[in-house]
């Protein structure tokens, strides 16, 4: 075989995220996307890569409690961000809110946008954006669920919304 | 049967792990040492590999090998060693076997490196040249060659009966038209992708993408020349499929022959665009003509398939059974001939040939109630049947009636002004529009086993999958019924090769072939701990038979006299036994030869048209549904659903775009390729009739997965002729097509 010549001109580089309330400092390749880094590196594989071209929702994550495509980011972009992951949601082995209801209105089936569903779901209800029921479909349109689940998606948003507005 | 579980609308057993990020999908497992493949795929439809080379690709660091058709390790030439369990007839795809170039984006070599972006670099340094030849992907040019397969995968054509041609000429009412549809992918949210775990000594462990272990399991053996004990296949969790994991598709391949190669584990999972390259839902054009007397009775059906196939598998489906299965007519001809292209063989997806069979003789039904000046609902009761002529059997069960009554009195049908666009609501167009469907009701042999253990865990399993479909939850209802056990207590186990045998998840025989294995194995776990129970000579239950006791409450008791009870961990302590394990295999009774078994459903469909835009929307679907006994009502509203939302994509959205001049689908990626979205999809109401069915498999049910999508389609685009006045033929319906 021929000497090794070839190295791509990737860097490394040294981050700090705190994924999921612990703060952890993380090498990192320069062309990782965030999403890679969370599958590949840290094993944290609840976040889903449906396309890894922005065009499908399975890989979204909360960034500083904006729902974000994780597969559209480098991870390096991200030194000193705050990032939550399906797998931070449940506290002391108490589900979200927004987990619970998926399971009780069967918001799914494969499960495999699932994890990006309720981000979304939880990253809209920040942004209390979602006023109509037409207002959800639109802005839960960015994650595709294959199975079809959005029906029952619809119904967990809604019953997300009535419950803040009752607050 | 008392129903504690069954019936209930239980939340998925496995739902928990898949809203927190615990279910593992087959490219989510860990392995020390993980090295990550990425496929080169062609650029050229038909050809030859003239050179390759990979040279500069090697000299990355962190390259480890490049697999090519020139260093592959030998493999298996046989046609057979390649064919699966859902192999059409013909000579299967052997990834890196040689030069050829047989459909575009064929995989052509494997880089694997020490990380993915590594892998994916070098991949993209790799340099072909190749030998073209011209390829021919254009399904209209190639139609007049269309031809009779050797072989069916499908039913082959039934042979005609009656006088068709006579009966279509002196019917009153005729309509000829042809109807069609694209090829159209899967697409499941997960790309398919396969962790192959080198376990030393020439022994894998494979996570793979599938709907059915034993089919991956049997391929590496056939293909790599391994013992059954040296590979293990598992898939606990699918992210979906419908039907594009039914083969062992070529990731597969490709990760165990690096695995087995390099003697280190490795990970290959497809691209997206990669997932347009291995199988899709066929185009097909059908021409149907029709003849219907002055009452409405439909005198005559002709109904010719022409489908796309590969050109080294004859891929058939059955599209032309359903005028047997859902009407009465004297006088029927039908024929299905292929169309050999240069691409990927077709493969089955989500209720292949019903939906595109269904959708053609749904709208040509349609067009035929509006000759004869029929209501459509009234038109198809009209012609209502009550046996197969297909195969001349009776029905098992078909509450197809029930269907109608219910959905039309949920939907409102009564209230539908016939006319075409004579409703409307600004300058929105509105279309009511009625479709009925049916899917074939079928029971498989399967595995089996249950262990009850001394603490009242139960765990049954089988080497099943569960794709998305609720097999999990639904195995566990039914284990926890039989055995009178809190479904907290019971486990089903799938997914595992190692686990007793079981077909392919999917034709919608899962819950049927697969509960049927799991209630017989209770039965016997039920006997065995009866047997138990009588070794002891002062035990209450000495002289009796199993008929005479019931399960219930954690307990063993007699039906008679409930007093006479023993708690199912007290007899096992008593006995001295830490856990009891039977093992059953269940089979189709002969019974049902004498019958045909389908389920069937009626969907009523309104849609909104912009008038000045053309723009579809689907505002209200009512889909009622004969499928036998619900087991989980709850999952099966999802898997009903889901075939709506699957229905809608066909109809209006879902097209592979063939570009002839590379011979490619040029649109292979979800940007492109669309899909409902949450905004396509409005108000869905599912309804399941009462149907009970003693025939079709010991539990009555009739499997949901593919009746759901095959009334959807027809029905919106018989929506859009009472919207628009426009008759749209040829699916998807777009926008420029209604304008
Ligand atoms: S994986 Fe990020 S949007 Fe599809
Ligand atoms: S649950 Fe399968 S893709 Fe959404």
């Amino acid at each position: 075989m021929q000497e090794k010549a070839l190295s791509p001109t990737v860097s490394t580089e040294r981050i700090t995220l705190t994924i999921n309330g612990t703060s952890q400092q993380v090498e990192v390749e320069v062309w990782t996307s965030l999403l890679d880094l969370l599958r590949e590196h840290l094993d944290l594989t609840g976040t889903k890569k449906g396309c890894d071209h922005g065009q499908c929702g399975a890989c979204t994550i909360l960034l500083d409690g904006k729902r974000i495509n994780s597969c559209l980011t480098l991870a390096v972009m991200h030194d000193g961000a705050e990032l939550t992951t399906i797998e931070g949601l449940a506290q002391d082995g108490e589900l979200h809110p927004v987990q619970q209801a998926f399971i009780d209105h069967d918001a799914f089936q494969c499960g495999y946008c699932t994890p990006g569903q309720i981000c979304s779901t939880i990253g809209l209800i920040n942004e209390g954006k979602a006023k109509t029921l037409d207002d959800i479909r639109d802005l839960m349109s960015g994650n595709i669920c294959r199975c079809g689940a959005y029906t029952n998606i619809v119904k967990v948003l809604q019953e997300a919304i009535e419950r803040n507005q009752n607050l | 049967m008392v129903t504690k579980q069954i019936g209930k609308p239980q939340n998925r057993v496995d739902g928990r792990d898949k809203v927190t990020g615990r279910a593992r999908y087959a490219a989510e497992f860990s392995a020390t040492d993980l090295a990550y493949g990425v496929v080169v795929s062609s650029a050229i439809a038909k050809g030859k590999i003239k050179e390759m080379d990979t040279s500069e690709a090697l000299r990355v660091e962190g390259v480890l090998d490049i697999f090519t058709s020139e260093n592959r390790p030998k493999l298996a030439s046989y046609d057979s060693s390649f064919q699966d369990e859902d192999a059409p007839p013909g000579s299967p795809f052997r990834p890196l076997f040689n030069r050829d170039i047989l459909f575009n984006m064929q995989p052509i070599a494997l880089v694997v490196a020490e990380t993915y972006e590594l892998a994916r670099y070098a991949a993209s340094l790799v340099k072909v040249e190749y030998e073209t030849e011209e390829h021919v992907t254009n399904f209209e040019a190639e139609r007049t060659n269309a031809y009779e397969p050797e072989e069916y995968k499908s039913t082959p054509p039934p042979d005609p009966w009656g006088k068709p041609e006579t009966a279509l000429k002196e019917a009153e009412h005729r309509i000829s038209e042809v109807y069609s549809h694209p090829s159209q992918h899967h697409n499941p949210m997960e790309m398919h992708a396969s962790t192959a775990i080198w376990e030393g000594d020439g022994r894998i462990t494979v996570y793979d993408k599938i709907q059915g272990v034993l089919n991956s399991q049997e391929y590496i053996m056939g293909v790599f020349g391994l013992a059954k004990e040296d590979v293990r296949v598992l898939s606990p969790f699918v992210g979906g499929a419908f039907g594009s994991g039914l083969r062992p598709q070529y990731q597969l391949f490709m990760a165990v022959m690096a695995t087995l190669e390099l003697k280190r584990s490795v990970r290959v999972v497809l691209t997206r665009p990669q997932m347009f390259s291995f199988g899709h839902r066929p185009k097909t054009v059908q021409q149907l003509s029709l003849g219907a007397s002055a009452d409405g009775t439909l005198e005559a059906v002709v109904h010719h398939a022409f489908a796309e196939t590969s050109r080294f598998e004859d891929y058939s489906e059955d599209v032309i059974i359903w005028p047997g299965v859902l009407y009465k007519c004297e006088n029927v001809k039908l024929s299905h001939k292929l169309v050999g292209l240069d691409v990927y063989t077709p493969l089955d997806m989500r209720a292949p040939g019903g939906t595109t069979g269904i959708f053609a003789l749904e709208c040509a039904i349609d067009e035929l109630s509006y000759k004869v000046g029929m209501d459509p609902v009234e038109f198809r009761l009209k012609n209502y049947s009550v046996k197969d002529q297909n195969v001349n059997k009776p029905f098992s069960s078909k509450e197809l009636q029930e269907c109608y009554r219910q959905g039309a009195e949920l939907f409102g049908w009564k209230n539908r002004n016939p006319q075409p666009r004579s409703m409307r609501e600004g300058h929105n167009l509105i279309g009511w529009g009625v479709a009925n469907g049916a899917w074939e009701a079928t029971q498989k042999p399967s595995g089996a086993k249950a262990v009850l253990t001394k603490e009242g865990k139960l765990t049954v399993s089988s080497a099943t999958a569960d794709i998305g479909t609720g097999t999990y939850t639904i195995m566990s209802q039914i284990a926890a019924e039989c055995m009178g056990l809190p479904i907290e207590n019971v486990e089903f186990k799938l997914g595992d090769s190692s686990l007793p045998q079981s077909p392919l998840e999917g034709g919608s025989w899962t819950a049927s072939t697969v509960g049927s294995a799991v209630k017989l194995v209770c039965e016997k776990l039920g006997e065995k701990l009866l047997e138990l129970a009588q070794e002891s000579d002062d035990s209450p239950f000495k002289e009796v038979s199993i008929e005479e006791v019931e399960f219930t409450d954690g307990q063993m008791r007699l039906k008679e006299d409930t007093s006479v009870a023993i708690p199912l961990t007290q007899l096992l302590k008593e006995n001295q036994k830490d856990s009891v394990q039977v093992e059953a295999e269940s089979k189709p009774a002969d019974e049902q030869e004498n019958y045909s078994p389908y389920s069937h459903s009626v969907v009523f469909v309104e849609v909104n048209v912009d008038e000045d835009l053309g723009t579809i929307k689907v505002t209200r679907v009512v889909s009622a549904v004969a499928g036998g006994r619900i087991l989980n009502p709850k999952t099966a509203w999802s898997q009903i659903l889901g075939g709506v939302v699957w229905g809608i994509g066909m109809a209006l959205e879902e097209y592979s775009v063939m570009d002839h001049q590379y011979g490619r689908f040029i649109n292979h990626d979800l940007a492109e390729y669309h899909v409902p979205v949450n905004a396509d999809v409005h108000d869905v109401e599912v309804i399941f009739v009462d149907e009970e069915d003693q025939i079709v498999n010991p539990l009555g049910v009739k499997g949901l997965g593919e009746i759901g999508i095959v009334s959807v389609a027809p029905a919106i685009a018989n929506a859009v002729y009472h919207a628009t006045g426009k008759r749209v033929r040829d699916l998807p319906i777009t926008l420029d097509k209604v304008m």
